[in-house]
């Protein structure tokens, strides 16, 4: 398999995206650059952006790695991914009004009934329900790999909690302090308006019955959530509260806040809490995390939740193989974006094909976030191959599989210097009742092993700043 | 603000207070270990420490006696010691995490700091001179603490509640440290102004910095009730009782303009202020100084309890 580097491209000439760069990083001494690389492990460090990982014993938070090497995306580039983006992210919005709607699609026979009533991210709460401005998933993460110069795939939908954007803006802050001399030379589009872009998309959703300045507010489960840092970076760049269930109650149908002063109306909530957990009364009755009687408030449209409950039946990757048909039937347009190729392990013929080539492939949970319980097939052992061929003929239903893809790399510095490493891409895409926005940038992830494709920082992925060029 | 944030500064402060507190009476304790036996006497500075810190109970339910090694290692870090200097680093530093918003990061800073800091210390380094490194790098994390919040931090409620916390919690440690010197270090058949009794009071008045200060405003050698009027009465002593309530005082009133409302907090205050006021260090000493103390640290706790009741819950 040919890898794409996004630096030297597959013939090794530099790409004209990163000439500059490239340039620069020739000139520059490995004392300067080591030197570099630890000033940026002490400033993440010192800010304490930290990552916490579930069943780790030793540390509860660490750092992520962090790379010095920016990725570079050219202005062409950025403008494409953009407008499939926009285009993919609407067509969610109108799923999930659709499937607590009118439930067409699922009358057109375009995606099986069961899959979605059956589906355990299906909330018939929500059934008939519309939330204000008919916006359902306000918050997007869509992860992109990138396979050569022209062809950029969507690897996955995040549409419930999506995180990491802290790191999409600390990243810059970092290269920005560290690096000054490459910002005078390039022209990179900033991201750092994200917070507001933010806040104005919490706004715009808030309940009617809301005062002229919406009371927003940041529900965490608490600080010892792997992403507590970020809610907290994120409360305090949009100048909200940071609250946690305890903070909250519910009196006739209506949210307030415990304050110093006295209870105190709540009309949006950012809430980074999984539906699970937002109401005892309604979903876990042994949460201790959410607030009782909220789910009635929402109902009665008197607080806004973004995301909204439910929207997880719209990035459930046995949905995400249906992508592509459901674009086409809420735009009318032919996807922009591509979908990897999935089979999708709940039909025979798939299974087969996947039970055949299994070491050639990459099996996924359906309901699995983070890359736990996932098989890469070519760097797996005879042992994880065939426990995971027990798994998938005891419940077919529950996993998908992919082509091992070749992702591009991007060049990392490491020990001996630079070197490739696969990265992938989580744009963040915000969807306000009037309007779709996406800063340029996004979260770079970068598997720090070499050869490695598994990105993800609870497996010891690192990120990147993310360069969109004027 | 919400309740919580207001609980988390509160606590915040308080935790950082203590931990410089369990700081010097460490080091107060190391420096009269130094003492010749005849200056000494067979009093035992580290029990008197173990007082101070007011953890004796919990202190012989993990050991049998009181040596050098066993209260260092019961004060900085064990893990019986819910009021460890370690286990003060960790509540402060969680208190802080939960309200990282509210925070300037010069404040976050020195307290993820010291929290870093404490992860790397091992008791076995803590002998001769590296305790005292170590002492004075909890001390001066303390001090720049509280010296970011006094520089960086908004005038609003967050400042107010900040300096709450620290400002009980230093009330307390004043008086228990007054009280401890008074019952506890002295043994009994040593005369009350001996040469045991001089250097005890000295290093009192050393564990609060105001070994200097107390020449200055005295001009005299030391004596108890001059120490007891120096740490209680004297409103030039910052970290005085009635030093301290003048301070809390300030902070409750802005608070009560900031919300328009006074309470029960506000005339709780305002009466133990008023009774230092009042006070005669005579009086105290006559009507007996250790029933002073313990009433006012019962006192001072019910402040504590009504300002939660009233602005935390």
């Amino acid at each position: 398999m040919q890898i794409f580097d996004e630096m030297l491209g597959t013939d090794g000439n530099v790409r004209e995206v990163y000439s500059k760069l490239s340039a620069w990083f020739a000139q520059a001494s490995p004392e300067v650059l080591s030197s570099r690389f630890s000033e940026a492990e002490a400033f993440f460090r010192r800010i304490g952006i930290t990552f916490a990982v579930y069943g780790d014993a030793q540390g509860t938070e660490r750092l992520i790695p962090f790379d010095i090497v920016p990725r570079m995306i050219a202005a062409k580039e950025w403008a494409f991914l953009t407008k499939g983006l926009e285009q993919r992210v609407k067509a969610i919005n109108a799923f999930v009004g659709d499937i607590y709607g009118g439930r067409e699609i699922l009358r057109a026979g375009i995606v099986p009934e069961d899959l979605i009533l059956q589906n355990p991210t299906f909330r018939p709460e929500m059934t008939q329900f519309r939330p204000a401005g008919g916006i359902y998933a306000h918050i997007s993460g869509i992860d992109i790999v990138r396979i050569d110069a022209e062809t950029f795939y969507v690897l996955e939908d995040n549409a419930r909690t999506p995180s990491g954007v802290s790191y999409m803006l600390e990243n810059r802050e970092a290269m920005l302090r560290l690096f000054p001399e490459l910002f005078a030379q390039h022209r990179i589009l900033p991201v750092d308006d994200y917070p507001d872009k933010l806040l104005a998309c919490m706004r715009s959703v808030a309940p009617k019955t809301a005062s002229r300045e919406p009371n927003v507010v940041l529900l965490t489960p608490g600080q010892y959530n792997s992403a507590y840092y970020e809610h907290s970076f994120l409360s305090d760049k949009m100048g909200i509260e940071l609250v946690e269930g305890r903070d909250l109650f519910v009196r006739n149908s209506c949210v307030y806040m415990r304050t110093t002063e006295g209870p105190q109306r709540v009309d949006v909530i950012y809430r980074r809490l999984d539906d699970e957990y937002l109401d005892p009364l309604v979903f876990r009755t042994d949460s201790t995390l959410g607030v009782p009687g909220l789910m009635s408030a929402y109902k009665a449209g008197n607080v806004t939740l973004a995301n909204a409950v439910g929207t997880g039946i719209s990035d459930d990757k046995a949905i995400y193989s249906y992508m592509p048909e459901i674009i086409r039937f809420y735009s009318g347009e032919e996807p922009i974006l591509k979908n990897v190729p999935t089979w999708r392990c709940r039909e025979s013929d798939s299974l087969k094909h996947v039970l055949d080539h299994l070491p050639d492939l990459v099996v996924k949970e359906v309901n699995g976030s983070g890359g736990y319980g996932m098989l890469v097939g070519p760097h797996a052992s005879k042992d994880e191959l065939s426990t995971f061929r027990a798994k998938l003929k005891a419940h077919p239903e529950g996993f998908i599989a992919q082509p091992t893809l070749a992702l591009s790399t991007v060049p990392c510095f490491v020990d001996a210097g630079l070197a490739p490493r696969h990265v992938d891409l989580r744009p963040f895409v915000l969807s306000g009742a009037d309007r779709v926005e996406i800063v340029p940038g996004g979260l770079t992830r970068v598997a720090m092993k070499a050869g490695s494709l598994v990105v993800n920082s609870s497996q010891g992925g690192g990120t990147k700043d993310t360069w969109v060029m004027e | 603000m919400l309740s919580r944030t207001a609980s988390n500064l509160f606590w915040l402060a308080r935790y950082m207070e203590r931990a410089e507190n369990l700081a010097r009476v460490i080091d107060v304790a190391s420096r009269l270990a130094t003492l010749p036996s005849a200056f000494a006497g067979t009093s035992n500075e580290w029990e008197g420490a173990v007082a101070s810190a007011a953890c004796s109970d919990e202190f012989f339910e993990n050991y049998e006696d009181a040596t050098r090694e066993n209260v260092i290692e019961f004060l900085v870090a064990h893990e019986a010691n819910p009021n460890s200097i370690r286990a003060c680093i960790e509540i402060a530093r969680s208190n802080a995490r939960a309200v990282r918003t509210a925070l300037t990061s010069e404040m976050w800073e020195v307290v993820n700091d010291v929290w870093l800091r404490m992860q790397t210390i091992k008791l076995k380094d803590l002998s001769g001179n590296k305790l005292y490194d170590f002492l004075n790098e909890i001390k001066d994390a303390s001090l720049q603490f509280d010296g970011a919040a006094y520089r960086t931090m908004l005038r609003t409620d967050h400042f107010y509640f900040e300096r709450l916390g620290m400002f009980i919690e230093r009330a307390d440690n004043t008086a228990r440290l007054l009280d401890v010197k008074y019952h506890v270090l002295l043994p009994a058949d040593e005369p009350v102004g001996g040469g045991l009794d001089y250097f005890q009071w000295t290093s009192l008045l050393r564990s609060v910095s105001a070994l200097t200060s107390f020449h200055w405003v005295y001009r005299e050698t030391v004596k108890p009730w001059l120490v007891a009027d120096f740490l209680i009465l004297r409103p030039e002593q910052p970290r005085s009782l009635i030093a301290v309530y003048a301070a809390i005082n300030q902070q409750l009133n802005m608070l009560a303009e900031r919300y328009g409302r006074q309470g029960p907090s506000q005339r709780n205050a305002r009466t133990i202020h008023t009774n230092l006021q009042n006070a005669k260090i005579r009086d105290l000493f006559q009507d007996g100084l250790h029933e002073f103390i313990a009433s006012f640290i019962d006192e001072n706790n019910k402040l504590g309890k009504s300002l939660a009741e009233q602005y935390l819950l």
